[in-house]
């Protein structure tokens, strides 16, 4: 599997990222945001989280419109793979190749805490290391991470089973507890918990390594 | 020419800043604030012979992203 990160100024977890890709066995390409292209043979594109542009306008709008974002585009539109963390998720909500959109959190404050998530669905790349209903601790650490989507999008959602995790005790407002939701073709997810943040011992948890495992072996087998 | 985008939350769609700024008004004692909503305005510089539709165009692929957020354009 060839993963590629994508690095905006301002990202800030992209080699957790890189590394937790690399710990699962992939090859990972990091890709400079002013990049046209993507290297060739790419499976799946991390997009992580940080800042980017310093959230300048509203978080991930301006990257959402930057160069590699185009190559991101064909790249899903040809079937390809993308996983967006945190700034990533709101990167892919911005971009509309997820659904919704991240508002400031309910409380205002920027929350850094490790959160119970619970496993919506196993039915994707990204999930099928987990069993649905399965709870999970992953840390989240954003300011907003407060999901939105209209009643027909949620329904849809909820009819195609695309919310892939929930969290156990709302942090931030989300509608339904959405902590993350999948595209249409199963192949993007998005989500603000940070599992390369829990991907082995010493981070505290390895509740987020099953997601890197799962994915490696879906590509490689696929 | 001057453009003059204002940017809002939707209606329906909770406005956490505006209900805090409204908290705080009420903590200073201005009573009967029924509600608060807090967007943002920007203002473009153009050049002379730019039309409304560019400015419109600029709202919808990036200065307002439309699943949560309404836009009003006032050229000057």
């Amino acid at each position: 599997m060839h993963a590629a990160v994508l690095v905006f100024p301002g990202s800030n977890c992209d080699r957790d990222l890189a590394v937790a890709f690399q710990a699962a066995g992939a090859k990972v390409t990091m890709v400079w945001h002013k990049d046209q292209g993507l290297p060739e043979g790419v499976d799946i594109v991390g997009v992580p989280g940080g800042f980017s542009y310093g959230d300048y306008l509203r978080c991930g709008a301006i990257a959402a419109n930057s160069p590699i974002c185009g190559a991101l585009k064909s790249h899903v539109e040809r079937g390809g793979y993308a996983l967006g963390i945190c700034n990533g998720f709101q990167v892919l909500t911005e971009t509309r190749l997820l659904p919704g959109a991240l508002r400031r959190n309910a409380n205002l404050k920027y929350i850094c805490k490790t959160v119970p998530l619970t496993v919506g669905t196993a039915d994707s790349a990204f999930t099928s290391g987990y069993s649905k209903g399965q709870r999970i601790d992953i840390p989240i650490a954003h300011h907003d991470g407060n999901y939105f989507a209209d009643d027909a999008t949620l329904a849809q959602l909820r009819e195609e089973d695309r919310i892939a995790f929930t969290y156990g005790d709302n942090p931030n407002g989300s509608v339904d507890d959405i902590a993350g939701v999948l595209s249409q073709n199963r192949r993007v997810l998005g989500m603000m918990p940070h599992p390369e943040r829990a991907a082995e011992p010493s981070h505290g948890g390895t509740d987020g390594k099953q997601m890197f495992a799962g994915l490696l072996d879906q590509l490689v087998n696929a | 020419m001057k453009a003059r985008v204002h940017v809002m939350l939707k209606n329906g769609v909770l406005d956490p800043q505006g209900e805090a700024v409204k908290h705080a008004l009420g903590a200073l004692g201005f009573d009967g604030v029924q509600g608060v909503r807090q967007g943002k305005v920007i203002e473009l510089d153009l050049a002379e012979g730019a039309s409304e539709a560019s400015v419109t165009e600029m709202c919808e692929k990036l200065l307002a992203n439309t699943v949560i957020e309404s836009y009003t354009v006032e050229i000057a």
